[in-house]
């Protein structure tokens, strides 16, 4: 580790090495995907696949029920918060570690919001900031016992989950709830954007997405590097145009049951918040340094800690990432319910949210896993539950599907974990 | 500081890095005894001794990892003091452990810049790195990688070991220590790693090999350096000596003329006049 990183001093002259790499065609793409899949690196192939055939079966099942804009805006606003809380768990996930905590977080985050907000009359955005920064100082309190003293994090986390339920009954005391009705909150996971505005932010999103692509790809061709061909750029912009704009299309729609009284169309407004979240924390792990060392450390904490990576930092600021995240999350659900009472964040929320990164394809054994992840996992979690409920399925029943998902997910890990292993990959 | 060091031993030039009368203890363990040592650029000096005879320790005072008791230590003609592995890494000195520290979920390009990554405006500049170590894999002669964004778990054991040899190099490094570089490895693939080795000192580094392998050690080495019970018994040309006697000086610490008088030989070990095998009792010093 040379104080001042020179890079050109060690390095042979470029010159005779350098050779134009041929570009990559759609052809290439897919073999080298097809490969990778056989080898064992499924990614989020079975999420994927998962939505796909729930949502055939739901469809098939209960076709007027399931299929309709309303149920599909529906299904987007139930998962929201689930989806929010597992993408900040992936931070923690990656480490190797676990947050047992994160729903009682939301739950302990949103309380404080609703008393600033309701029983202190603040305004919205203080009110909203106070839920954040209870949610980050429990995140740096765990992740300070966990990284400094080095107490397993399951064990921090479970005392943080035990202990923030008390915490959460304190806030709300007598009473059992504290209502949330500031309009603007309310409409974060409840209300729709104008269509004009849906479109605006299809298309924003779409121009960027190809923005980004296509200059990776000049700058990689710039360098002499593999770079995907022209044609690839345009089949993945297209093939994401086309999935995202139908989903547009069909969220524009009327869906409101009587439209004469109250039309309801557009995208949610909670979309807004998932992609601008996805976007940012995929940065963060995917460009970043920050985001190689979260990996890193998952990976070997050792190897990072010899590369001269602050690994107590790493830890630490996940921790603070996730309970953050669930803070957000917290929001998200005072929103949805019109109020926080002491069961929110509570029972199944943290396990759905654990359960969606896995299912998306994150480890739990570290250094494997990515923010679309959270997104894909709580998706097919919250079609399940839906679908279920829409068969007039009985809770038990709907327990026990999610299980058995779940499992299913847990082995698809596993078996491509062995397959990689016997292929060479992780 | 300016002070020249002790002439050389040899013949071969200045001494890149060359240590003089250094002391380690551990508590009532005395490690290192009065060792001297040097390394020359543009050469392979192996390091070889028994179990316990301290070159782990030694390497370890010179990475850094804790500072000599006594002794000088010069780098490049001056005296420095080097008692972290930031200033070990400062002076151009990195060292590659036996266990390589790789980070197996990452991709070779990930793990060579692991900790030191390239940012532009915050972001990862992936296309620099990449550019960056395809030039250093190219510029030692590796062709065996398929691809450079190939997650190292995927790599064989030689691959490894060149993946972590070429992040010693990748920063104007000057010394690249490498602690058993083939202990685990088939024949191939020590093949490979021995050239390897032989192109860091041809590209003008100061390579130092620890090896239990003499096969290794003649093959690549210029100097042998010859660790016994925590004293240098010899620091030869490898050209000079025979196999026999660099045996005879691993295991009791001189051979005919060569190696340690035989009082200090005695004082250090009793019985190594009538035990040819070599004491293998001594304190595993690492």
């Amino acid at each position: 580790m040379t104080a001042v990183a020179t890079p050109s001093a060690s390095t042979p002259p470029p010159t005779s090495q350098m050779v134009v790499e041929p570009q990559l065609g759609v052809g290439d793409s897919v073999r080298s995907y097809v490969e990778r899949v056989r080898g064992g690196d499924v990614g989020s192939l079975p999420a994927v696949l998962g939505l796909v055939v729930l949502a055939g079966v739901f469809a098939a099942l209960r076709p007027s029920q399931f299929t309709n804009a309303f149920n599909f805006a529906n299904l987007i606003n139930q998962s929201a918060a689930v989806i929010v809380i597992a993408m900040g768990l992936i931070f923690v996930l990656l480490l190797g570690e676990i947050d047992l905590s994160a729903g009682f977080t939301a739950g302990t985050s949103g309380a404080v919001m609703a008393i600033v907000l309701t029983r202190q009359g603040q305004p919205w955005p203080l009110a909203v900031l106070a839920g954040l920064v209870t949610g980050a100082f429990i995140g740096f309190c765990i992740g300070l016992l966990v990284a400094r003293l080095g107490i397993p994090s399951f064990v921090v986390t479970l005392a943080a989950f035990l202990g923030l339920q008390g915490v959460l009954l304190q806030l709300i005391g007598e009473g059992g709830t504290i209502a949330v009705r500031d309009d603007t909150l309310l409409r974060l996971n409840n209300g729709t954007l104008p269509v004009g505005v849906g479109w605006t932010l299809f298309v924003l999103v779409m121009l960027a997405y190809a923005a980004v692509s296509l200059r990776r790809a000049q700058t990689r061709k710039a360098g002499g590097l593999h770079a995907d061909s022209i044609a690839v750029v345009g089949a993945k912009v297209a093939v994401l145009a086309v999935l995202l704009g139908l989903a547009t299309a069909y969220l524009s729609e009327e869906r409101s049951r009587n439209p004469l009284v109250s039309s309801i169309k557009g995208l949610p407004v909670v979309v807004v918040l998932l992609i601008a979240l996805l976007v940012a924390l995929n940065f963060v792990l995917g460009r970043t340094s920050f985001g190689r060392h979260v990996y890193a450390v998952g990976g070997n904490a050792e190897a990072a800690r010899r590369a001269g990576i602050n690994v107590q930092r790493i830890r630490l600021a996940c921790f603070i990432i996730c309970s953050t995240m669930a803070a957000i999350a917290g929001l998200l659900l005072a929103s949805r319910n019109n109020s926080i009472s002491p069961t929110t964040g509570g029972a199944e929320t943290l396990l759905y949210a654990v359960g969606a990164a896995v299912i998306g394809g994150t480890s739990l054994f570290g250094g494997k896993g990515k923010m679309m992840d959270a997104v894909l996992g709580g998706l097919v979690i919250a079609v399940i539950i839906n679908g279920m409920g829409l068969l007039n399925q009985p809770s038990s029943v709907v327990f026990m599907v999610t299980g058995v998902v779940l499992l299913v997910a847990a082995s698809v890990d596993a078996l491509s974990r062995k397959r990689a292993a016997s292929t060479g990959r992780v | 500081m300016t002070v020249p060091i002790v002439e050389p031993a040899h013949d071969d030039g200045k001494a890149l890095l060359s240590l003089r009368g250094v002391n380690k203890s551990f508590g009532a363990v005395h490690v290192l005894q009065d060792v001297d040592f040097d390394t020359y650029a543009g050469q392979v000096t192996a390091l070889v001794g028994d179990n316990g005879a301290g070159k782990s320790t030694l390497i370890k005072g010179i990475a850094g990892i804790y500072g000599f008791d006594s002794g000088r230590y010069a780098f490049d003609g001056d005296e420095v003091t080097v008692t972290n592995p930031k200033q070990a890494n400062a002076l151009g000195i990195e060292v590659v452990y036996q266990d390589l520290a790789l980070c197996d979920n990452l991709d070779i390009v990930h793990n060579l810049f692991l900790g030191r990554e390239i940012t532009k405006a915050g972001r990862l500049d992936e296309a620099t790195m990449e550019r960056r170590a395809k030039e250093t894999l190219a510029g030692l002669s590796v062709r065996t990688v398929k691809s450079i964004r190939q997650q190292v778990a995927s790599l064989s054991g030689g691959q490894r070991q060149t993946v972590a040899i070429a992040r010693s190099v990748l920063w104007n490094s000057k010394v690249v220590i490498l602690d058993e570089p083939t202990a685990a490895l088939g024949v191939a693939q020590t093949e490979q790693v021995l050239k390897l080795v032989r192109r860091l000192a041809d590209k003008g580094l100061a390579v130092v090999l620890i090896s239990h392998n003499l096969n290794d050690v003649f093959e690549v080495a210029d100097h042998i350096s010859v660790l016994y019970l925590g004293r240098m018994a010899a620091q030869v040309r490898s050209a000079d000596v025979t196999r026999n006697q660099v045996v005879e000086l691993i295991t009791s610490g001189r051979s005919g003329d060569l190696g340690l008088s035989p009082a200090a030989s005695l004082a250090t070990s009793p019985d190594a006049t009538t035990d040819p095998t070599g004491p293998l009792s001594a304190v595993e010093a690492s």
